[in-house]
C-alpha cells in the first residue's frame, strides 16, 4: 500500500480530461483531492491524497506522466524557513490546518509538514516571507 | 520602603560579577511566593523584552563625500528612497519607504517586497547596496548624480533612530466587516474571523516599569541586538492614558524614542517585513533592564499577562474612520491562549510580536548583565508620566482658505 499527497499540473490542452476518473478506474486508486485550481491561462493544479497498491500507483504516475502532466510530492512544496521566521505567530490563525501552531506555553511556533495542505495562505501572510515554496507559485497567484 | 537600593550600588554588583539578575517572566513566580520585598531584597535587576514590528523606525546615514561632492537633494538604496534634505550627505532611512515603482495597493492586496525595513536589514547583514543620488550642482557641490555601491562598514555614520517603539500597549485587532481586510496588524478575516494583538505582555518593558519611575532620558538598552538608548519620549506618547488598579494602562499608552548605532547590532534583531496589503515596516528587538530600587519597582515587575488588558479594536470601521470606543477589553493570558470570548463568539487570536523573541532578548539581556559587559545607567531626566497630563491630539480639518493668522 502507498499513500501519497501530490500535486498534478495540468498544461492548459489536458486540462479538461477526465484524469481522476481514469486515476480511479483504470488504476484502482483511491483519490482524495485537497484543492483544485485552474488559472487565467487555463493551466491547471490539482492537489490530492492517492493511495492504492504501489504497483497499481506507480503504473497510474507512469501514465501520467505520459499524458503531459507535471507531479511532484506534496510535502516538498512549503518550506518553512525556520532561519527567517520570526516565530510571531501571525500564520497560526491563517492555517487552516494547524500545520502552522504556537507551542504552548512557549510561544514557539513550530510547522508540522504531515498537516499541511499547501493551500499557500501562509505566503503572502507572514510578514517575513519564512515561508516558501520551490514551484514557481507566480502562475497560480 | 523597606528596600533600598541606588543603581550605583546595582552596577558595583555588576562588575564584580555578583549581581542577581532575573527575566521579567521568571520574576513573576518569585513575587508570589516571597512577596515583594523579600523578592527586592534579593534581585537587582530584572530584564524585560519585545520582539514585534516597529513602525517609526529608520536610521541616520552619513555616506561620505563623493568626489567631487554633491549635495544629495534625493538618495535611493536599493531604489528605496530616503530623506536627503539634512545636510550633503546626510539621509534618514524610515523603515516604510517604498520604492517608487512598487505597485503598492495597484495590485490590491500588494505585496511590499522591499521596502526600507528590508534596506536597513541588508546594511545591518553587511550586504552590498546600491547607492544613487541626485542633486542640482552648486559651486561647491558640483556634482549631479551619483550610482554606486556601499556597505554599513565603509559610511560613516549609521544611527539607528527610532521616533516610536515600546508601545505600551496595543489594541487588538479585528474585522467587523464583510470582507477580508489588510492592515498593520496583519490579515483581518470578516466577521471577527481572527484577532491579533502585538506586544510580549508580561515581558514588554513598559509593563514592567508602567510609570516610568526607572526608564529615562539615557536608559541603556539592547537594541538590535547591540547596545541602544532612550533617546526621548516616543511620539504619540500617551502616559495619561486609563489604567487598571495596578497602573497598567487599559489602552495604548507610553512610548520611547530609541537609538543606537547600527554597526553593531545585528540582523537577527532588526528586520525587513513585508504586511500584505499594507507596506514594508521593520521588526525591531528590544529589551531595557529595569533596576530594583525597592520592593515598589518590584511589584511592577511581577506583572503577569492576567493582570494586563488590551482593546480590542475594529479596523473595518472605527479604526481608519479615527472613531473613538471598542468592542471591549480582553487581558493578555486570554490571547496568547489562542481564543477569545467576544460578542457571544469565541474568536482565534494570534500575535504579530514574538514572545519566544522577547523571552530570548530577556535572557540575552540577563546574561550581558551578568556577565559584566552590559551596566546600568542613571537617566539624565524622567520622562513624562501620567501626572504630565498629556492629551493625544489629531489633526484639524480647517478650510486651508480660511487662515486665521492672517
Ligand atoms: S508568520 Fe512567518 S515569521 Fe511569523 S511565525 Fe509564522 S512563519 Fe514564522
Ligand atoms: S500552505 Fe496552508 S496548510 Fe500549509 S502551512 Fe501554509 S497555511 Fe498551513
Amino acid at each position: 500500500m502507498v499513500k501519497q499527497k501530490i500535486v498534478l499540473r495540468f498544461p492548459p490542452n489536458i486540462v479538461e480530461q477526465p484524469i481522476i476518473y481514469m486515476m480511479i478506474k483504470d488504476f484502482d486508486l483511491m483519490v482524495n483531492i485537497l484543492r483544485a485550481d485552474i488559472n487565467p491561462r487555463k493551466e491547471g493544479r490539482l492537489m490530492m491524497e492517492v493511495s492504492g497498491e504501489n504497483a497499481d500507483y506507480q503504473r497510474a504516475m507512469a501514465w501520467l506522466k505520459e499524458q503531459g502532466l507535471i507531479i511532484t510530492n506534496l510535502e516538498q512544496q512549503i518550506i518553512w524557513r525556520e532561519d527567517r521566521c520570526t516565530h510571531c505567530g501571525a500564520c497560526t490563525v491563517i492555517c487552516p490546518t494547524g500545520a502552522l501552531h504556537f507551542e504552548r506555553p512557549s510561544m514557539n511556533v513550530q510547522f508540522d509538514q504531515d498537516k499541511c495542505i499547501v493551500c499557500e495562505l501562509c505566503l503572502r501572510a507572514c510578514p517575513a516571507r519564512a515561508m516558501e515554496t520551490p514551484i514557481d507559485n507566480a502562475l497560480f497567484r | 520602603m523597606k528596600v533600598n537600593r541606588s543603581i550605583e550600588e546595582i552596577n558595583a554588583k555588576i562588575k564584580k560579577g555578583k549581581a542577581v539578575v532575573l527575566t521579567a517572566e521568571a520574576v513573576i513566580d518569585l513575587v508570589e511566593q516571597k512577596g515583594s520585598i523579600e523578592a527586592a531584597a534579593s534581585v537587582d535587576v530584572v530584564t524585560t523584552g519585545t520582539f514585534g514590528p516597529m513602525c517609526s523606525s529608520g536610521v541616520f546615514l552619513n555616506v561620505g563625500h563623493s568626489s567631487p561632492r554633491i549635495k544629495l537633494t534625493e538618495a535611493y538604496l536599493n531604489g528605496v528612497p530616503a530623506y536627503a534634505g539634512i545636510a550633503a550627505v546626510d539621509l534618514y532611512l524610515g523603515a516604510t519607504a517604498l520604492p517608487a515603482a512598487d505597485p503598492a495597493n495597484r495590485n490590491y492586496p500588494g505585496e511590499f517586497l522591499y521596502g526600507g525595513g528590508h534596506v536597513i536589514e541588508d546594511l545591518v547583514s553587511g550586504k552590498e547596496v546600491r547607492f544613487e543620488g541626485f542633486s542640482y550642482g552648486t559651486d561647491c557641490y558640483p556634482r549631479r548624480k551619483v550610482d554606486t555601491i556601499i556597505r554599513l562598514d565603509e559610511i560613516n555614520e549609521a544611527t539607528l533612530f527610532n521616533p516610536r517603539n515600546a508601545y505600551q500597549n496595543y489594541n487588538v485587532a479585528v474585522n467587523r466587516g464583510e470582507k477580508t481586510i489588510y492592515t498593520y496588524m496583519g490579515v483581518l478575516k470578516p466577521n471577527l474571523g481572527n484577532a491579533y494583538y502585538s506586544t510580549a505582555g508580561q515581558l514588554s518593558p513598559l509593563f514592567n516599569d508602567p510609570y516610568l519611575k526607572t526608564i529615562g532620558l539615557g536608559t541603556r538598552i539592547f537594541l538590535g541586538g547591540g547596545i541602544g538608548y532612550v533617546a526621548w519620549h516616543g511620539t504619540q506618547h500617551n502616559p495619561s492614558a486609563a489604567r487598571t488598579d495596578k497602573g497598567i494602562p487599559r489602552d495604548p499608552a507610553g512610548t520611547l524614542a530609541l537609538i543606537g548605532d547600527l554597526k553593531q547590532m545585528n540582523a537577527r534583531w532588526l528586520r525587513g517585513l513585508s504586511f500584505l496589503g499594507y507596506g514594508a515596516t521593520l521588526q525591531v528587538g528590544l529589551g531595557i533592564p529595569i533596576p530594583i530600587l525597592n520592593e515598589e519597582i518590584m511589584q511592577y515587575c511581577a506583572v503577569r499577562d492576567d493582570d494586563i488588558i488590551a482593546p480590542v479594536t475594529d479596523y473595518y470601521k472605527d479604526y481608519p474612520n479615527l472613531e473613538d470606543g471598542n468592542l471591549g477589553y480582553v487581558s493578555y493570558a486570554e490571547l496568547k491562549s489562542g481564543l477569545i470570548n467576544l460578542e457571544g463568539g469565541k474568536i482565534p487570536t494570534a500575535s504579530l510580536s514574538s514572545y519566544a523573541g522577547a523571552r530570548e532578548i530577556a535572557i540575552t539581556l540577563k546574561e550581558w548583565i551578568e556577565s559584566g559587559r552590559f551596566l546600568l545607567t542613571e537617566p539624565s531626566t524622567k520622562l513624562p508620566s501620567a501626572e504630565a497630563d498629556i492629551v493625544l491630539k489629531s489633526m484639524p480639518q480647517r478650510d486651508p482658505e480660511k487662515r486665521e493668522d492672517d
